[in-house]
């Protein structure tokens, strides 16, 4: 599962924070850092983090497959 | 009817089952509504979340002077919010304590499960008492550092502040009043009287962590230690009592969504905003304004009460398509279910892990299960809506 | 019409987050044609702002950050191949593998590489980076894991200033070179590039201000070891990041007859490439960093963006626009957005704060390091800028939005004490700096009709 953060939108609520730890980590005190290669074991807490963003920021899927149509 | 008594329709008990045709009724006249009383009413999404981050809505009730004590963070502006709130923070969340609520997963299941083992097929039980009023509450205890076995000592207390905090236009508030400051005292008095007794001696809890903050500039005076914790320790008990109802009572009221979540786990992190939505703890925050300002066509003077109907707002159909229908696959569902800008609820990731723990576990029990009483008897309480008592035969 | 539109072949030239976004938003938007993604470089889209941030601090690895699919573009995907030329009357992109590919519509999404050191040897040296791709970021991480005696940095500007937050948290000694007065100035204008120029003192940036970098010296067998600087000074250093700024990718388009030049392909607000003459085209769309388009908001000045949120929003309208016919297609008109963590703060601007000549801070204080700073001309507000307060943005984007008055109502709860008091910007002229402005405001678009919305007067 991959991730990626739209924080454009992002407002530094950090819930994505709380839920997941260790893919979302603050860095001061509201600028987000996260790994956008989720590990397995991590991918429930991510989605209940994506579920739960405030502004709905958070993408979450494949990476892109290119071997063709 | 007319749409200046809205705000005491909506807060009279008879409409407490089912406000919702008062809020369309609310959007209709809207977005911003004058009540018979002077105040304000809005219940449109977008002027809500515009008006919940403009920085001259104040929170603070000296401004009207409603009070001459200093309030915790949830009613104080910025900057002084800002500051309080960081530091309530720090043993709570991140950036200091990133991994705390996360941690506790493990602990919410177990409870989850001991309050669940009496649940036998047949039997009738209140989801409130059984279920999803212990829950949080044993939860916000060992959080703080309050013992389980004070719990009736201090919902007398909490009874009493949330009950003064109401809104209730048709009455006079005097007697509430004068209960709630009472109460907030002596409640904060055996709060801060706990953080002292840990001083020196911390167990891993908040108050621990509040009275033994080495450094001076972060520790909290008394006084802010008190309304902060009195703060905590209600809002952490008084909420997500409602949510874990609420959603019992929507998924009795909705077997095809029933079906789904016990078909698709997965979904429960979304069902649980959806809830957030659809069924809110909260229905209504205020707010003055610092300034005369401008809200879609409308000047609302400087110091007026303006009440913001969140629960109105998350069924705005100008935001959310077809927004009576609870729909846990909704997508791009930027509820208000948590309030948003810089009050969003300090407690919402812990809300939504004790809410996803208990509705996860509960969901595959409530098969056959049916509502014993429909609608169920409410609480008081208009701002802080949820049952008193949800009898379910399982 | 519209059912031709949602068939046929549709080519996008650029395989990064416009083109996978615009990929995506077709098929959403109900295109069942056959869809090519060309990419000159080898790899599946991925996302650049966490390799001068995580990447750099050596918490996730370069090669992690491929981004994820909304849903499968159901695209071929041409991947490390060059597009050399578009023909615009055989509608067929021209490919560096002697190939060709047809089109029936084009989206050109080519964005910007790093603006190279200008002497090519000096370049060469090694341990003198670029910091642009994924490789260029895992080449840096590496010596930066090595723990070098110190990093030069040259050039201020928000990828300069990110790379050295990142190599003082990893403890390494840098030294920051630009030509401006101070970090950040060209984006943000003077009192908040001061309050950059403070937080990385602060944090033991040796930051030197108002020099240019004059000569990259190798130690003899090839190696970077030290750079002097026109105050005749001399930096010893093991490893040199050029941050000057972006060129757009536009050569390939050379003998094409569009209006590409280095400021980008200029294209009208619904992502049509204006060809040469000022003639639109509609066959040929433009999205992301390389587009210039104009905005009402702005004057209708044509805007050159490098923002991630940009990329993304006009990519979804070109595409949309790419399969609806004429009186349903869009204009783009979102507000410029971006973002940028560095020594602990988080910076955030909507609007386009160079379009300004006054600022006032409307919340906070610099003192606090927590800010709101509203930028106004000509008596409106046209942009603002938080430091670690986000959730103030949306207000002062209504504001933009709205074409409110400068300065902004009084009333906020935790206004500055000089809220009332405007200052000069004080945005320098982009040419006195040694990083590019993160917002360009140039020329003025011939043909205003295109545009629909006008703001409040």
């Amino acid at each position: 599962m991959r991730t990626v953060v739209d924080l454009t939108h992002c407002q530094g609520y950090a819930q994505c924070v709380f839920l997941a730890p260790k893919v979302f980590q603050l860095h001061g005190e509201e600028g987000l850092l996260y790994a956008p290669a989720v590990p397995d074991d991590q991918a429930e807490r991510v989605r209940q983090a994506a579920a739960a963003c405030p502004v709905q920021a958070i993408l979450l899927g494949e990476e892109v497959s290119v071997d063709g149509r | 009817m007319d749409s200046d008594t809205l705000l005491a329709r909506i807060t009279d008990y008879v409409n407490r089952p089912n406000p919702y045709p008062l809020y369309a009724e609310l959007r209709e006249a809207g977005p911003v509504v004058r009540q018979a009383d002077g105040s304000y009413l809005v219940g449109t999404y977008h002027e809500i979340a515009a008006l919940l981050h403009d920085p001259r809505m104040s929170v603070d009730p000296r401004i009207r002077g409603e009070t001459t004590h200093k309030p915790p963070f949830l009613r104080l502006d910025d900057p002084e919010h800002h500051r309080l709130r960081t530091l309530a923070m720090r043993p709570f969340g991140p950036p200091h304590s990133p991994g705390r609520v996360d941690a506790m997963r493990g602990e919410i299941d177990q409870l989850t499960e001991e309050l669940m083992e009496p649940f036998q097929a047949g039997r009738q039980i209140d989801i409130v008492d059984d279920f999803a009023y212990p829950l949080p509450v044993t939860v916000i205890c060992r959080l703080l550092g309050v013992p389980r076995e004070d719990e009736p000592l201090f919902r007398e207390w909490s009874d009493a502040i949330v009950a003064s905090a109401d809104v209730r236009p048709e009455e006079d508030s005097t007697e509430r009043d004068e209960a709630g400051d009472q109460a907030r005292s002596e409640m904060g008095r055996y709060l801060v009287d706990l953080a002292e007794k840990r001083r020196g001696k911390p167990s891993d809890d908040l108050l621990s962590a509040f009275a033994n903050e080495p450094d001076p500039d972060r520790r909290l005076t008394q006084e802010e230690l008190a309304e902060t914790a009195v703060l905590l320790l209600i809002a952490g008990h008084e909420t997500t009592v409602n949510l874990i109802t609420n959603g019992v009572l929507t998924l009795l009221r909705q077997p095809e969504h029933l079906d789904q979540l016990r078909r698709e786990p997965d979904l429960l992190p979304r069902a649980v905003e959806e809830l957030l939505r659809y069924e809110p703890p909260v229905h209504m925050r205020e707010r003055i304004p610092l300034a005369d300002i401008d809200v879609a066509g409308t000047t609302i003077p400087e110091g007026t009460s303006v009440v913001l109907a969140l629960a109105s707002g998350n069924r705005d159909p100008k935001r959310f398509h077809e927004p009576d229908r609870f729909d846990p696959t909704r997508p791009d569902n930027q509820h208000l279910g948590f309030g948003s800008g810089i009050h969003l609820c300090y407690g919402a990731p812990l809300a939504r892990i004790e809410a996803q723990a208990a509705l996860g576990a509960l969901i595959p029990h409530l098969g056959t299960a049916r509502l014993v009483q429909d609608p169920p008897p409410y609480r008081q309480n208009a701002m802080l809506r949820g049952p008193r008592h949800l009898p379910i035969q399982l | 019409m519209a059912g031709d539109l949602r068939d046929g072949r549709i080519v996008i030239i650029g395989a990064s987050l416009a083109g996978l976004r615009a990929a995506e938003a077709l098929r959403e938007e109900g295109f069942t044609g056959s869809l090519t993604v060309v990419g000159d470089e080898p790899h599946p889209p991925y996302d650049r702002p966490p390799l001068s941030k995580q990447v750099l601090l050596g918490l996730v690895a370069a090669d992690s950050t491929g981004l994820p699919m909304r849903r499968d573009p159901d695209a071929e995907w041409r991947l490390g191949v060059r597009a050399t030329g578009l023909d615009p009357l055989g509608k067929r992109v021209l490919l560096a593998d002697g190939e060709s590919v047809p089109y029936d519509r084009v989206l050109i999404t080519t964005g910007t590489r790093a603006r190279p050191w200008p002497k090519a040897e000096e370049a060469a040296l090694d341990g003198v980076f670029t910091l642009r791709t994924r490789e260029d970021a895992g080449g840096l991480a590496e010596r930066l894991a090595a723990g070098p005696r110190r990093v030069l940095v040259i050039g201020g500007g928000f990828t300069g200033s990110e790379i050295a937050s990142a190599c003082r948290e990893r403890g390494l000694d840098v030294t920051v070179a630009e030509r401006g007065p101070a970090p950040l100035v060209g984006a943000l204008g003077g009192t908040l590039s001061k309050l950059a120029a403070v937080m990385q003192r602060n944090h033991g940036v040796d930051l030197r201000t108002g020099v240019t970098v004059t000569t990259l010296r190798g130690d003899g067998s090839g190696r970077f070891s030290g750079a002097e600087l026109s105050d005749g000074s001399r930096v010893e250093a093991d490893v040199c990041v050029v941050a000057l700024g972006a060129v757009r990718n536009v050569e390939w388009l050379a003998d094409s007859g569009l209006a590409a030049g280095p400021r980008g392909i200029a294209c009208d607000a619904g992502c049509r490439a204006f060809n040469m003459y000022g003639i639109v085209t509609d066959d040929i769309f433009v999205a992301g960093d390389v587009s210039r388009f104009p905005h009402p908001l702005f004057g209708y000045q044509m805007l050159s963006l490098e923002h991630w949120g940009n990329a993304v929003e006009q990519a979804e309208v070109a595409a949309h626009n790419m399969v609806n016919p004429g009186p349903l297609r869009r204009p783009h008109l979102a507000l410029p957005t971006f973002w940028s963590t560095q020594f602990g703060l988080n910076i955030k601007s909507v609007g386009v704060p160079t379009f300004s000549d006054h600022v006032v801070i409307a919340q906070g204080s610099l003192e606090a390091r927590r800010l709101a700073m509203v930028y106004g001309y000509q008596g409106r507000v046209t942009a603002a800028v938080t430091v670690d307060m986000a959730k103030s943005l949306d207000y002062y984007r209504h504001l933009i939005e709205t074409a409110a008055p400068f300065p902004p109502p009084p009333g906020a709860a935790d206004r500055a004490i000089a809220a009332d008091i405007p200052v000069p910007s004080d945005v320098p002229d982009p040419k006195g700096l040694s990083h590019g402005p993160t917002v360009a405001l140039t020329g003025y678009l011939p043909d205003r009709r295109l545009t629909v919305v006008q703001p409040r007067g």
